[in-house]
């Protein structure tokens, strides 16, 4: 009875904050500007089914790959072991779903599931490891980049331990049940081959200590999800939540097609011909391309939020490669810890106080400017985050708003005013290639 | 040589006002671009590709000087005035000329047109110059030698803005198997190429501080399969390439190509 009022006060609690916290998450990310949807919803499931679901863009590297797919199944299916935890955890009950189905005559179905979370929970535990090792050990280069020095480094192992720590109950709890059932102080399920072939470990534990095992195996599992569930908000590992809505929303249209400012169109539009009516004098001053997290979409925000900071964008860019300043996962993020920071400014002093800051206090011209606009960095994200829709739009804001283009492109761009091409040739031999192959 | 036999008549690349003045118009505009008509080396494929036009008896035209840059370069530098200045003008002249379909050179002119015309009211049916080849020879327009390129080893490098941006893969590689050729790919191909350093409006200023050019190493990535050739399909992933070869003090033994240069060739013209 006091156990079962304890398990609802501790998840409870655990979940409403994670709760207040996606609260928060989702205004930050609605701060940014609407985003113009185009494509099927069908087409848009497809995608989310292909790419979150299907995990078709990991298939690149193919070890990372098979790590990453036994993390991710494993977590999927403990998911059904935590229902059972929770009606255990409610009702004071132990392995209630075994009791429940076993009468029904499909404990075989409880069986084999159970071993088939057992076998994931250690290929997981196998693929954890590895993950460890990748960034502490073999030290691969895109998790040694100068973003990820602090913070980013230990909260990605953070995850990691916590990830061996929840296998290790899962364990713990399976193997001492199983001992404690040879003993005959538990219910009998059928066989888990893993915990069964562990249980022998406690061959000379008694059956007092081993149910003490068995409950921190429990609580411990338990209250290691919970811990990862009030953790999630703040790391940087919300992409198993935020994946399958940014494939959703991802643009369908070809990447090479960049947004059209719609702003500009009506000022250009009136440069070109005087006789258009002009633009209603009351109408707020756009602003030309993002200075600011609110002036990005907030598909452009749900982009920084889904980001787990795995580099591949940076480890296929070219300026990067060649050792430019430049490094798409920075400016996702930049992105995200700026939107974390004007999200506390809201809730310390409403929504509309201005601390002066803006994204440039974070990323540089000369990182913008080393972009070559060459799309890697978007094909190469699994979840379908576009680092150079921001690297644009900041762009954007760095030439018309701010005048601060260098020269080199100020040149071009006067040249196409001037010549109507990049270089200072006259417009009037455009043609003369024709004329030469007569000559 | 050869040319002179088959281009006996003196060669016309007419322009739309030439041919509305005479009351016709072309069936396809040929979208020469900027790097087509001003810079040499780019020059070479623009007469190449006219050649061939020329040749498979194509009615084509050229805007000649009403043509004005895309406005691709601005865009990517993030002047969204310039490009929309540019390509609004653009739209009304080829609307005027009635023009429904665009070929090209330039992957860059490409993308442009195709995609970020229509939101400013310019539809049009726009291919790369890697299609059009490409269909010219499955419908006979166009004959190649196979024996023209016999035992070269090429490679084929991928345009960002052909490649990732449109998801123009194979017409190149398809066309370059016209020839009798065997490509060897190099490991970043494909949805994985590297950009050869240009693009984004690079071409137009000199990199940030780094440790290498983007041209160097994507050169040494195509030098390192020791090819004859490197076959391109962008005026400005040719400059940069040629480049990066010269640099590597290579241009002896590897040739830059663009694709309408080796399907001019393999066709004596």
């Amino acid at each position: 009875m006091i156990s079962s009022l304890i398990f609802i006060l501790v998840f409870s609690s655990a979940f409403g904050f994670f709760l207040f916290r996606v609260s928060k998450i989702r205004r930050n990310i609605l701060l940014g500007r609407s985003a113009k949807l185009e494509g099927s919803t069908a087409h848009r499931l497809l995608t989310m089914l292909r790419v979150a679901f299907g995990q078709s863009k990991m298939t690149v590297r193919p070890v990372p790959f098979l790590l990453h797919l036994f993390v991710y199944t494993a977590f999927i299916f403990t998911q059904i072991e935590l229902i059972e935890v929770i009606i255990d955890g409610v009702s004071s009950s132990h392995r209630s779903i075994w009791h429940w189905i076993g009468q029904s005559g499909f404990g075989f179905v409880y069986t084999g599931l159970i071993n088939f979370i057992e076998i994931l929970s250690v290929l997981a535990f196998v693929a954890t490891i590895g993950f460890i090792s990748r960034r502490n050990i073999i030290r691969l280069a895109r998790f040694q980049k100068p973003e990820l020095k602090g913070w980013p480094a230990l909260d990605a192992n953070l995850i990691l331990a916590g990830e061996i720590f929840l296998i290790l109950c899962i364990i713990l709890m399976n193997s001492t049940d199983v001992a404690l059932q040879y003993k005959g102080e538990s219910v009998t399920t059928g066989t888990f081959f893993i915990s069964n072939s562990l249980s022998s470990l406690w061959h000379n534990t008694s059956a007092s200590t081993l149910h003490i095992l068995e409950r921190i195996g429990w609580w411990g599992h338990l209250v290691g999800i919970l811990g990862f569930m009030v953790y999630l908000p703040y790391s940087k590992h919300l992409h198993i939540f935020l994946a399958f809505p940014n494939t959703y929303f991802t643009n369908q249209k070809p990447k090479g097609q960049f947004t059209n400012n719609e702003a500009v169109t009506t000022e250009v539009r009136l440069m070109l011909d005087p006789s258009l009516p002009p633009p209603d004098a009351n109408a707020p001053i756009p602003i030309f391309g993002a200075k600011d997290v609110r002036h990005l979409t907030w598909k452009n925000l749900m982009d920084a939020y889904t980001c787990t900071e795995c580099g591949r964008c940076t480890s296929v860019c070219p300026a990067n490669i060649t050792g430019k300043l430049l490094s798409p996962r920075k400016i996702m993020m930049d992105t995200r810890d700026r939107l974390e920071e004007v999200g506390r400014n809201i809730d310390k002093h409403g929504k509309d106080y201005t601390d002066n800051k803006t994204l440039f206090d974070r990323i540089s011209e000369e990182e913008l400017w080393a972009c070559t606009s060459c799309n890697a960095c978007v094909q190469a994200c699994p979840v379908n985050i576009n680092p150079l829709e921001i690297v644009m739009e900041l762009r954007r804001a760095l030439v018309m708003e701010q005048s601060k283009a260098p020269a080199a492109l100020n040149a071009m761009f006067s040249n196409i005013e001037n010549n109507a091409a990049p270089w200072q040739f006259s417009p009037m031999d455009r043609a003369n290639w024709v004329q030469e192959m007569n000559d | 040589m050869s040319e002179q036999n088959t281009n006996a008549a003196p060669f016309r690349v007419p322009t739309c006002a030439e041919l509305m003045a005479e009351g016709k118009s072309p069936d396809v505009l040929f979208w020469v671009g900027c790097a087509g008509s001003f810079d040499d080396r780019a020059k070479r494929v623009t007469k190449s590709f006219a050649k061939i036009l020329h040749h498979a008896g194509i009615n084509f035209a050229i805007l000649g000087t009403e043509e004005l840059c895309t406005g691709d370069p601005a865009k990517r530098a993030g002047n969204e005035f310039l490009f929309q200045m540019m390509a609004l003008q653009n739209i009304q002249i080829l609307n005027g000329y009635n023009i429904r379909k665009i070929v090209t050179a330039c992957p860059h002119g490409y993308n442009t047109l195709k995609n970020e015309y229509p939101d400013l009211g310019g539809f049009f049916e726009v291919i790369h110059h890697s299609q059009f080849l490409l269909q010219l020879i499955e419908s006979g327009k166009v004959k190649v030698k196979d024996d023209v390129f016999k035992e070269k080893k090429v490679t084929y490098h991928d345009p960002c803005y052909l490649g990732r941006a449109n998801n123009v893969y194979e017409a190149p590689r398809e066309l370059i198997e016209k020839l009798n050729i065997e490509i060897s790919e190099m490991k970043r191909s494909k949805e994985k190429a590297l950009c050869c350093g240009a693009g984004g409006a690079q071409m137009f200023k000199e990199a940030e501080p780094g440790t290498k050019e983007i041209n160097i190493e994507r050169a040494e990535e195509a030098i390192a399969l020791s090819p004859d050739i490197v076959v391109v399909a962008c005026p400005y992933c040719n400059t940069m390439l040629n480049d990066g070869v010269k640099i590597k003090e290579k241009q002896d033994k590897i040739t830059v190509m663009d694709l309408a240069e080796m399907i001019a060739k393999a066709n004596d013209l």
